[in-house]
């Protein structure tokens, strides 16, 4: 896939001016709307049924950063939260643990003590999160107070009001300092595709974020609709793939917001699954932002152990 | 693979195949008077389905008759409201018994139930409902102001949408105030006998819609009775032509709807996930058994690497198998004869110097079945660039210019339809306007709606289905 050279030594001259970075993001071949939904409509008719239920809905477990991003949020409901992440079905041990607690940047420490050596990681939205509309000094504070209060990912927005009026460069240059202040953190990048309206805006910002040094693109902060869809998640996973068929590195995609429904999960998995491939069927390279989801596939997952759907009730509301 | 889909078959609990059928002549099913038993498989498992009649000319004879009698005394002294009003019912029975009529299709035709369920069923029941309304408004279609019907329409259509088929010629025959005998193919008689049931539940008037099975033989007798007035035939441009010959001099009134060999032509600036799943769609859906079918591809030079490499990448993600499993996305090939005449082709392809690709796909033992194949360095010249194969098979041709684009699109015997792939809308336009194809789809392939016009230039036959269009056909407009 060679529609636009990119080698890895050749990202220095895309990025060398706001005219060659946008010369690049703007030849990349567009995406056709009535097409990409068509699409996404037919890869959501796939029956998943039995055995490729089972395995579906643990690797969907397995890939939730559990989120909690309210301005009521306290030290004891991050708490919860992270038990809950840690043993999301208390009855059934071999129910795998979710991939991070999603929080603030000042309810880090109490994530990161709450999960001690647990494996789940502790994701820390950033950047003036949801609008990102704050200095860029101040931005960076937030970033490096999270790092250094223990966070492995960072969870940036990009500054969609730049974006839209053509300065590339700057959300680029954003980015890269955002990168920077991570330090060994994973960051992913979100887009806020709710804002940037068109498809073709999400996959150039996609390849924006990517040529940045995003570790993922992620769809929304959950604060916007529409979040997450499958039409947008599809056109971000055709990106990276072909960011990966073109510069060998690859990047990880995570939807956030609007996925409730165990149903809904798995017609994502199934869209990673047949445009990108057994590579980013894992927790590593994929990710759901969710909250409520959680208890859906627990339900799912139950009613296909035990053939009965148990109540509300069964699950814990944390 | 990590993630498996584990087999999803559709129940086959719904329907109800009887080991033998009739003849649906004046409202009721009836035994053949000289027509001959024959079988009906599964393409899918070579199983037999059932056993079928191939009438005779005697029994051609008697479904004509019955076909005039309706004529004459009950259907053409309807009203266009109440011919309307059967026509509706028709439509919401279809949609009731759309799952089981679906399961029907899949199992004698091999298409897969996503297909079935997602696109023949809702269409039937859409042209139906389509040319039901059109029946009490027949004095505004432009054709004067009170259109006469031509009176018994002898239908014979094809194996590769049989259902939708029916709907395609039935419904605007019926909407005009004709009565019909329908000839489903040799080889996918279930559901239009299904269909005949339908009629039944739908109380409508003994000897409207008459449906007899057969081959080749009956089909002729059929269109070749004097007792009809309009021949309406879907099929092989071969076929085709020997019809045009036998209703040639005569005052039948004549539809055909033939072969394709349609160019889907991507240009530079195409939106290349979107046009791959164009291509998918335009030649592998219905395992290419579609007149319509993209089965050229043109793509401009600079892009044919990537472009292909797409393609190979999706291609390889086609989940080839049983036509009742939900997420089959290739089924079976029709017919033995259908399958020889694709590998025929397709060796001579390779003979003539292409080069063959297939995704490693295995093919289940039982029944007929041929893998997505791909043609590149195909010229004009090859016959698989000239021949329509039927089948899941495409050439890849490229090109440099639009104006060479549209040229080899055009340098074709046949004229069914087309595909254009490019951001810009005014070459969208100036494709369109010259493109010799009755059907131009822009940025889409093989969608079809019936409000639209659908129907051929050259030897893919002449008259239009669908739309306003499609009335002409069953009005008297000679006057």
């Amino acid at each position: 896939m060679s529609t636009t050279a990119l080698a890895p030594a050749s990202l220095a001259d895309v990025t060398a001016s706001n005219a060659t970075l946008r010369r690049v993001l703007h030849g990349l071949p567009g995406v056709d709307q009535v097409g990409v939904e068509a699409r996404a409509a037919t890869l959501a008719t796939r029956s998943i049924k039995t055995t490729a239920k089972q395995f579906a809905l643990d690797l969907a477990i397995g890939m939730v950063d559990l989120t909690t991003l309210e301005g009521q949020d306290t030290p004891g409901k991050v708490r919860a939260l992270c038990a809950k992440g840690r043993r999301p079905d208390p009855t059934d041990p071999t129910c795998p643990q979710v991939a991070a607690i999603c929080v603030y940047g000042d309810l880090v420490p109490v994530a990161v003590d709450a999960l001690g050596d647990s494996g789940v990681r502790v994701a820390a939205v950033a950047t003036a999160f949801p609008s990102g509309r704050a200095p860029l000094d101040v931005k960076l504070a937030d970033v490096r107070a999270a790092v250094e209060a223990g966070a492995d990912e960072i969870d940036m927005v990009i500054d969609r009001g730049a974006y839209l009026a053509g300065r590339y460069l700057d959300v680029h240059d954003e980015i890269v300092a955002t990168r920077d202040a991570c330090g060994d953190a994973h960051l992913k990048v979100i887009l806020e595709t709710g804002e940037l309206a068109t498809y073709d805006n999400v996959r150039r910002a996609s390849w924006l974020a990517m040529v940045a040094g995003a570790d993922f693109v992620k769809t929304s902060t959950g604060k916007v609709s529409p979040a997450a869809t499958l039409p947008v998640t599809l056109v971000m996973l055709e990106a990276v793939r072909d960011f990966r068929a073109q510069t060998g590195r690859q990047v990880g995609v995570k939807a956030a917001g609007g996925i409730r429904a165990a149903k809904d999960a798995v017609r994502y998995l199934v869209v990673v699954n047949e445009t990108c491939g057994d590579d980013w069927l894992s927790a590593e390279w994929f990710r759901f932002g969710a909250s409520s989801l959680l208890n859906d596939l627990l339900m799912q997952r139950q009613k296909l152990a035990t053939g009965n759907y148990a109540g509300p009730d069964y699950f814990t509301l944390d | 693979m990590v993630f498996e889909y584990a087999p999803a078959p559709e129940s086959t609990a719904i329907v109800d195949i009887a080991p033998s059928y009739g003849l649906f002549i004046g409202g009721e099913m009836v035994d053949p008077r000289d027509g001959a038993l024959f079988k009906t498989v599964n393409p899918a498992t070579d199983e037999v389905l059932s056993e079928v009649v191939a009438a005779g000319p005697e029994d051609v004879d008697r479904a004509v008759t019955a076909a005039r009698d309706a004529y004459e005394h009950r259907w053409s002294r309807l009203s266009g409201r109440d011919r309307g009003k059967y026509l509706y019912r028709l439509a919401r029975l279809v949609q009731e018994r759309s799952r089981e009529l679906a399961v029907l299709e899949s199992i004698d035709n091999g298409k897969p139930i996503r297909e079935s369920r997602d696109v023949d069923l809702p269409l039937v029941a859409a042209h139906l409902f389509y040319y039901a309304g059109w029946a009490d408004k027949l004095g505004y279609a432009g054709f004067g102001p009170d259109p006469r019907p031509l009176g018994v329409a002898g239908q014979v259509i094809p194996w590769n949408f049989p259902l939708l088929m029916l709907a395609w010629k039935i419904a605007p025959a019926l909407a005009a105030g004709n009565t019909v005998v329908l000839k489903p193919a040799e080889t996918t008689p279930l559901t239009a006998l299904a269909f005949a049931d339908i009629c039944r539940q739908a109380d409508l008037p003994p000897g409207v819609v008459n449906i007899i099975t057969g081959a080749g033989d009956t089909g002729r007798t059929l269109v070749e009775h004097p007792g009809v007035d309009k021949v309406a035939f879907t099929g092989s441009t071969e076929v085709g032509r020997q019809i045009a010959r036998a209703v040639a001099g005569s005052r039948k009134k004549l539809t055909l709807e033939l072969g394709g060999k349609a160019a889907n032509i991507v240009f530079d600036d195409a939106p290349l996930d979107q046009a791959v799943e164009g291509i998918v769609n335009g030649i592998f859906f219905n395992q290419g058994h579609v007149c319509c079918a993209g089965s050229r591809l043109l793509v401009q030079e600079s892009i044919a690497d990537d472009l292909l490499d797409r393609l190979k990448h999706r291609l390889a993600t086609l989940r080839l198998g049983d036509p009742l499993d939900k997420n089959t996305d290739i089924g079976a090939i029709n017919s033995q004869a259908q399958l020889d005449k694709i590998r025929e082709l397709s060796a001579a392809g390779e003979h003539e110097g292409a080069e063959r690709w297939s995704p490693a796909c295995e093919l289940p033992e039982r029944g007929w079945w041929f893998p997505p194949t791909v043609f590149t360095g195909v010229t004009q010249a090859h016959r698989i660039a000239r021949e329509e194969i039927f089948g899941p098979v495409l050439s890849v041709l490229t090109f440099r210019t639009p104006a060479e684009a549209l040229e080899k699109a055009n340098n074709t015997p046949y004229g069914l339809s087309a595909g254009v792939w490019t951001d810009k809308g005014s070459r969208i336009l100036w494709m369109a306007q010259r493109l010799r194809a009755g059907v131009v789809w822009a940025n889409t392939f093989n969608r079809f709606d019936p409000t639209s016009p659908f129907g051929g230039y050259k030897e893919s036959g002449y008259g239009r289905e669908g739309g306003r269009h499609g009335l002409e056909a069953y009005l008297d407009v000679r006057a």
